[in-house]
């Protein structure tokens, strides 16, 4: 790909995003209806003095704080100033007070903020100090400064709101641009030679817009209070009409003339309420949102046949599941990923369960463990564990099975400890809480199995933070807290593969040993037929969420029916001679440069 | 860990420092001629200038500013330029009443936004999360001065739970006191609390994706001990929001204390800067600076605390 074939590609994704996002934005109740609204309001501010009955600030003095009525539709002020021209004027002020603050604040922010993300370096630092300070001024104090000394300028004193609403812009420009900075067809675009500023305009720029636009939704919003904040402090050239001027009045004679003080409230209401509604509605439809999973069971296609088999008597198996189907629900509709599959594994047995991403494999294992994710959803013919029927078991029954019948070894290490709390911590909890042991016997239980999987200081193990230990010892944390509860079946997903090679065969031999020791029946997921070999008595090897062969470890290497299987072994074996080779090589370079 | 301490000091310092020489230079750029703002247009230019004189205006402006700063670090502010009291006298009896409001405000805001956000983060979807997600979308965006409005014709004028107006000293009474600063603490809140409300939900929702999460389970822990890991380390950015508030709750106080005539740092602020007192606009300013950089600096506490993963680096 040429850079203009991906700047074509790119242009023609991000116009057709455009386009469709405003349309749906259009088609959204909470997009058209706020924005019809808002435009209204920005023509009865730009129409002013054509829809205005008189003019804002001319007095008649027999209208001093009239009611409502034919000469004057909302009443007159105190000093008897049609109230319905001071309000039509007053969006006048108010619209073009936001605009000043607008124009301050993007102007300074997003600049500034591209550079910060694109360039980095020193002006990143210098700049995003700045930025910071200037959220923690309290913006008020500065404001009643620069009125005091501009002698209550009101364009002096709205660039100055906009010069605090710069940080929202800069953060948000410098994140959206760090984001784009890190993708290929940046990195393309600048390998081909086009200049920083050609890329940061034709492609930076595009990435930075949609949340600016939404920034500025609510900069807007919050700039209208923040100008009629300084116009109710009295802040202000009392005959410029504002709504906040006409709040402070309506507040002073609340007691009397509450309407004086509802007509600019209200205006001001629903001004900044559209505008938050706008830019909501904007965040949400930008938003990839996740599908939620429906309760109800979906209309089911004609079900395949189950596939795989049960080996032995249910009542004596360590776990069987019968006809397990998985579904999901993606931003397309529902999708099964698993289609009925049956499996068993008997006390003290090892199964692996074969096949490459996408197979199943570890949804099949989390139906097991009854912790799919949540937009996952499993039905089963039947599930037995450790002899027992536990299909129909409310999800608190199945819960209980967890740290008592079922370990559990995920497949990679340092993600799936709690960063926050000690390891100690998190293998002392488990125990307390479901084995109800004191404090004292799991301690002594928790450094019992961290010695027994082969960590020689346990102690300084359990006082550590899990970023402070290495990817090798925190796998045998997490193995050591799936048999701490001495579990009779142990679940392990791809146990080995986040790990270094050398550490991989060690793992695997100490979960051979454990599961000898502990005489548990063992389920290791994996997509890496070494890993069959060397640890299971049977494998099932999974395809496109069914099972398409299973059998003896022996006698499936020896003769695999399925070609997949066959392409799985040989994969498996190709990567190993592939290792292999690769090593060679770099040995005998090593040699030649020596 | 102290190593982490002393440079949050630092960077505490160093921003009062550079809002300090900003706000000074600022306000003698912006308020050219106090001693007109000060006396009024009917003085006349000896009386100008002899006020000029009395508190070191004709001296260069770098001389007045290291005059000022280096008494400012001995905790001298100066004398105000309107009444020729004490600055820091001055701010002592304003800044209780300030300071009450705020700290109720932030109060209200964490209680209530850490509640919201923790049950709409954990059950996204229901119609608590719909019903908190649509009032935050008006609620952030409306002003507390607004707020405040709506809330004294509603509970101070219709209802008359609350006075409408007024600042009782806990020294006299601290029910009265109580009572006076719960409907300006309420005002100042309610934007705060939804952002909380909205900031902990989505951090809430990050974590539950986590796989430790599912580990977690696995082991047995029952869903509220879960939730309890998921909501401390979903809690930072709370907190983090939290000490932001804080910062616009000072801005909002200056405008909602104008609305229940309390005798704090706003009116102070309001009045000081109609005057061109400033060397009081300048402790005021200091003051709530040092209030923002020590929430920020039990802030990067509370964090460490938290994230162990802080305290290291």
């Amino acid at each position: 790909m040429t850079t203009t074939d991906i700047r074509v590609a790119f242009d023609r994704a991000a116009q057709k995003r455009r386009s469709s996002l405003f349309r749906r934005f259009l088609r959204h109740p909470g997009g058209w209806i706020p924005l019809a609204i808002f435009l209204a309001i920005v023509l009865v501010g730009v129409f002013a003095p054509l829809l205005a009955p008189m003019d804002p600030n001319f007095v008649d003095l027999t209208a001093a704080k009239a009611p409502p009525g034919p000469e004057h539709l909302l009443g007159g002020d105190s000093t008897g100033r049609d109230i319905l021209s001071r309000l039509i004027y007053g969006t006048r002020t108010t619209i073009w007070g936001a605009l000043i603050t607008l124009i301050t604040s993007v102007v300074i922010g997003v600049p500034s903020g591209v550079a910060a993300g694109y360039f980095g370096g020193a002006f990143d630092r210098v700049a995003t100090w700045i930025s910071d300070a200037l959220q923690s001024i309290p913006g008020m104090i500065i404001l009643l400064v620069v009125a005091a000394g501009s002698r209550n300028n009101f364009e002096v004193l709205m660039a100055t709101v906009g010069v605090f609403m710069v940080p929202g812009y800069f953060r948000i420009s410098r994140s959206q641009t760090l984001a784009v900075r890190g993708e290929a067809y940046i990195d393309a675009a600048r390998v081909s030679g086009l200049s920083d500023g050609r890329i940061i305009f034709r492609h930076v720029i595009k990435a930075v817009y949609p949340p600016v636009i939404i920034q500025t939704a609510l900069t807007a919003g919050i700039a209208m209070g923040m100008q009629a904040g300084l116009q109710f402090l009295g802040i202000g050239d009392s005959n410029v009409p504002s709504w906040g001027a006409m709040m402070l009045e309506g507040f002073r004679l609340m007691l009397t003339y509450p309407l004086m003080l509802l007509w600019p409230s209200a205006a001001l209401g629903l001004t900044i309420a559209v505008l938050a509604i706008m830019g909501s509605t904007l965040a949400e439809l930008v938003q990839v949102r996740t599908p939620r999973v429906s309760r109800r069971r979906a209309d089911a296609a004609p079900a395949a046949p189950a596939t795989g088999s049960a080996r032995h008597e249910a009542a004596e198996s360590a776990l069987r599941i019968e006809n397990l189907r998985v579904t999901h629900a993606t931003p397309s509709g529902e999708t099964e990923v698993v289609h009925g599959v049956t499996l068993d594994v008997a006390p003290g047995e090892v199964v692996g369960i074969v096949g490459e991403s996408g197979s199943g494999k570890s949804q099949t294992v989390f139906s097991v463990l009854d912790l799919l994710p949540s937009t996952g959803r499993a039905s089963a013919g039947a599930i037995w564990v450790g002899g027992k029927d536990v299909t129909r078991a409310t999800g608190k029954a199945r819960q209980q099975l967890l740290g008592r019948e079922i370990g559990y070894v995920p497949q990679e290490p340092m993600s799936n400890l709690d960063p926050s709390y000690t390891i100690g911590h998190q293998l002392v909890e488990p125990l307390r809480a479901t084995h109800g042991m004191s404090r004292a016997a799991a301690k002594a239980r928790a450094r019992a199995v961290l010695e027994r999987v082969g960590l020689t200081d346990p102690d300084r193990v359990m006082r550590s933070y899990p970023h402070q230990v290495s990817g090798g010892m925190a796998q045998r944390v997490l193995i050591a807290g799936a048999i701490a509860g001495k579990p009779s079946l142990l679940v392990a997903d791809e146990p080995t593969t986040a790990l270094d090679v050398t550490v991989q065969a060690e793992v695997l031999e100490l979960l051979r040993e454990l599961q000898a020791e502990y005489g548990m029946a063992l389920l290791i997921v994996t997509h890496n037929f070494g890993v069959v070999a060397d640890i299971c008595d049977r494998v099932i090897v999974m395809r496109g969420g069914d099972i398409v062969e299973s059998g003896q470890v022996d006698e499936l290497f020896a003769a695999p029916a399925e070609p997949y299987t066959r392409e799985l072994i040989a994969a498996s074996l190709d990567d190993a001679a592939g290792r292999a080779e690769l090593d060679r090589a770099a040995a005998q370079h090593t040699e030649v440069t020596a | 860990m102290l190593l982490f301490t002393t440079k949050r000091v630092l960077s505490g310092i160093l921003l009062l420092v550079a809002v300090s020489i900003g706000t000074f230079f600022l306000a003698h750029l912006a308020i050219s001629d106090p001693t007109a703002a000060l006396l009024g247009t009917t003085a006349s230019p000896a009386q100008q200038a002899a006020l000029a004189e009395k508190i070191g205006l004709d001296r260069p402006l770098i001389q007045q500013f290291w005059d000022w700063l280096s008494h400012a670090v001995l905790l001298d502010f100066g004398m105000s330029w309107r009444n020729f009291q004490p600055v820091g006298a001055q701010l002592a009896i304003k800044v209780p009443v300030t300071l009450s409001v705020v700290t109720f405000a932030t109060l209200i805001t964490a209680l209530i936004g850490i509640g919201f956000g923790m049950i709409t983060g954990l059950r996204p979807g229901t119609w608590f999360d719909r019903i908190i997600k649509g009032l935050s979308v008006v609620l952030f965006a409306l002003p507390g001065f607004w707020v405040s409005l709506v809330l004294v014709i509603w509970f101070a004028v219709q209802l008359k739970w609350f006075p409408a107006v007024g600042y009782v000293p806990p020294t006299q009474s601290v029910d009265g006191w109580l009572r006076s600063i719960t409907l300006p603490a309420i005002s100042l809140a309610l934007g705060g609390i939804v952002a909380v409300s909205e900031q902990l939900r989505n951090a809430v929702i990050a974590q539950t994706r986590q796989d430790w999460v599912r580990t977690l389970r696995s082991r047995g822990l029952s869903a509220t001990r879960v939730n309890l890991h998921i909501l401390r380390n979903a809690s930072p950015a709370a907190l983090t929001v939290i000490a932001l508030m804080f910062v616009g709750l000072l801005s909002g106080a200056i405008v909602v204390e104008q609305i229940f005539s309390l005798p704090g740092l706003g009116q102070l602020t309001n009045q000081s800067s109609q005057n061109g007192d400033i060397p009081m606009l300048l402790g005021i300013t200091v003051i709530s600076i040092v209030f923002v950089v020590v929430i920020n600096l039990l802030l990067d506490l509370v964090l460490g605390w938290i994230n162990p993963k802080v305290r290291v680096a």
